[in-house]
């Protein structure tokens, strides 16, 4: 039977440069990760981008996928963090 | 689905705002380890709690990491040792050996705190209650991170009075005991009016016996949060005041409940409470005096002080009680003053005395908490200091408390520093007058007329 849908919100905060999509998506590609939705906006004049991605297809657990986007993050000066998106769906959502 | 404004505020809480879940708290039944052997006796509860919490550091990073709300304490409370020890103390000293194992077992499973050295005498003391009492003063110097308590009084009993009149005289033990270290070790006493079964938060956490054989409670905070949300509402009428902590108190304790729940899963104990606690700590922006004075004092302490906290206590708990299955512990805004800036401030201007403290603490949970004190001050004045503390708790059919340092070798115009979340406080001044002949009478203070119900 396949496993429920895992649903991790990915944030990505930053100074805008060219590239930092594609950077991050072929980390989820390279890993199986399957992206259900991607929106992107500019606060205070930083780059803002959130995505919810489905974690369940990838083989890696959840905190090496964070540690490892982290350290992606590094690289292309920007934050990247992972969180399970019950703490949103909690906070938003009766 | 969740949209990215949604996600950028939840976030915006945790980064810039010191929203986090302050403590999970596991509280352990020891009544299962109750010998009249006293080795056998320590290995029990050592055993009981290194075995039931022996994950509970694990598992709250594993949640802080998933969901990156951080969990600033992982805590362990017990029943009280008083009912424990019984059987097996038959010395002060003895039951100094049980809190020599708790604070072993607290440093071999990673907790920062162990709470339930404590006895419940509201009415009266027996040998073990007494004993424990006595031994308080050695069992805090010689143990690191073991937490103390008393329950003196409570709206059903009314006040032990005698229990009153010895608090006083160990607290200034306690004071003498660790007085090369600014008296700190008091920090790790408090005395209770009708003390809750389930608190999480320390000093004053403790494992009730109308509690399960484990149960995993978990006090939230964040003052930053409700405070950031009030600037945005300045000028506004008390609706939209009340509104505005309403609403963000509400998401501050969902984010509470879904940790307790998660930790309850994963540890394979059941939920107990969410405390509904704003809790401040000495950073910048963590102060529930900036909250008062958002919602309009030039200073904690001003007139309006008393009103604005009743008000901030009470929406918080309405928006808390819709957003937790089951709540209880504390619940209400804390006022420590030496663990928060705006409070530590409000000193340092004359804004505030002990006894507008006193009054605030009729509206709020819980009670005068960490306020330093001349260390020449007498032990019977200590002593009608805490009567009058339990008398508002005793009448108001609410939890008090008092949490005060007497520091050795200083006075009114000293600083002690605590250190880490403790935070520094300034000694604040004591009435001088004696209440010696009051405290001296003995006996208990009776029940209020209004706790006879049935």
């Amino acid at each position: 039977m396949e496993k429920a849908v895992d649903k991790t919100i990915i944030t990505v905060v930053g100074k805008d440069t060219v590239g930092i999509i594609a950077k991050v998506c072929t980390y989820l590609a390279d890993n199986h990760i399957n992206v259900l939705d991607i929106s992107q906006t500019i606060i205070q004049g930083f780059f803002n981008m959130m995505m919810i991605v489905d974690l369940n297809t990838s083989e890696k657990p959840f905190a090496e996928c964070a540690k490892e986007l982290e350290e992606l993050g590094e690289v292309i000066g920007v934050t990247i963090k992972c969180q399970r998106e019950e703490i949103f769906d909690m906070m938003h959502r009766i | 689905m969740i949209n990215i404004w949604e996600v950028h505020e939840t976030n915006k809480m945790i980064e810039h705002e010191n929203l986090d879940v302050r403590t999970i708290t596991i509280g352990i039944s020891l009544l299962d380890c109750i010998d009249s052997d006293l080795k056998r006796l320590n290995e029990k509860i050592y055993r009981k709690i290194t075995t039931i919490a022996k994950d509970l550091v694990k598992v709250g990073e594993e949640i802080e990491q998933e969901y990156g709300i951080p969990i600033v304490n992982k805590r362990i409370s017990v029943t009280p040792i008083a009912l424990i020890g019984g059987a097996a103390c038959k010395s002060p000293e003895d039951f100094a050996t049980i809190a020599d194992t708790m604070d072993a077992a607290a440093k071999a499973v990673g907790v920062n705190l162990i709470g339930g050295y404590s006895a419940l005498v509201s009415k009266g003391m027996t040998k073990a209650d007494e004993m424990l009492i006595r031994s308080i003063p050695d069992a805090l110097c010689r143990t690191e991170r073991v937490c103390s308590s008393v329950n003196l009084a409570s709206t059903k009993t009314g006040i032990n009075m005698d229990a009153v009149k010895l608090m006083g005289e160990i607290l200034l033990e306690v004071a003498e005991h660790s007085k090369d270290r600014d008296s700190v070790d008091c920090m790790k006493l408090v005395v209770f009016c009708n003390a809750p079964d389930d608190n999480p938060f320390m000093a004053g956490a403790f494992h009730g016996v109308t509690e399960a054989d484990a149960v995993i409670h978990v006090g939230v905070s964040g003052p930053g949060v409700v405070k950031t949300a009030l600037e945005k509402v300045r000028g506004e009428n008390f609706e939209t005041l009340c509104e505005t902590i309403k609403k963000t108190a509400f998401k501050v304790t969902r984010v509470g409940q879904l940790v307790a729940k998660e930790a309850s899963r994963r540890l394979n104990i059941p939920f107990g409470i969410v405390d509904l606690s704003l809790a401040p700590t000495p950073a910048i922006g963590d102060s529930v005096a900036d909250i008062l004075c958002e919602i309009g004092l030039e200073y904690a302490g001003a007139p309006g002080t008393t009103a604005a906290l009743a008000l901030l206590n009470d929406q918080v708990k309405k928006g808390g009680v819709m957003a937790s299955s089951y709540v209880g512990g504390l619940s209400g805004a804390f006022i420590p003053v030496s663990e928060d800036q705006g409070m530590i401030d409000a000193v340092t201007a004359n804004a505030i005395t002990l006894e507008k403290l006193e009054a605030m603490t009729c509206v709020c949970s819980v009670g005068l908490d960490m306020i330093a004190i001349p260390g020449d001050t007498k032990a019977s004045t200590i002593s009608g200091i805490i009567a009058d503390e339990m008398a508002l708790g005793m009448v108001n059919q609410k939890t008090t408390a008092a949490r005060l340092i007497p520091v050795i070798g200083k006075g009114v115009g000293d600083t002690v520093e605590f250190g880490g979340l403790f935070g520094y406080a300034p000694i604040m001044p004591v009435n001088q007058y004696s209440c010696e002949a009051f405290i001296n009478r003995g006996g208990r203070i009776p029940a209020p007329i209004h706790s006879f119900k049935n």
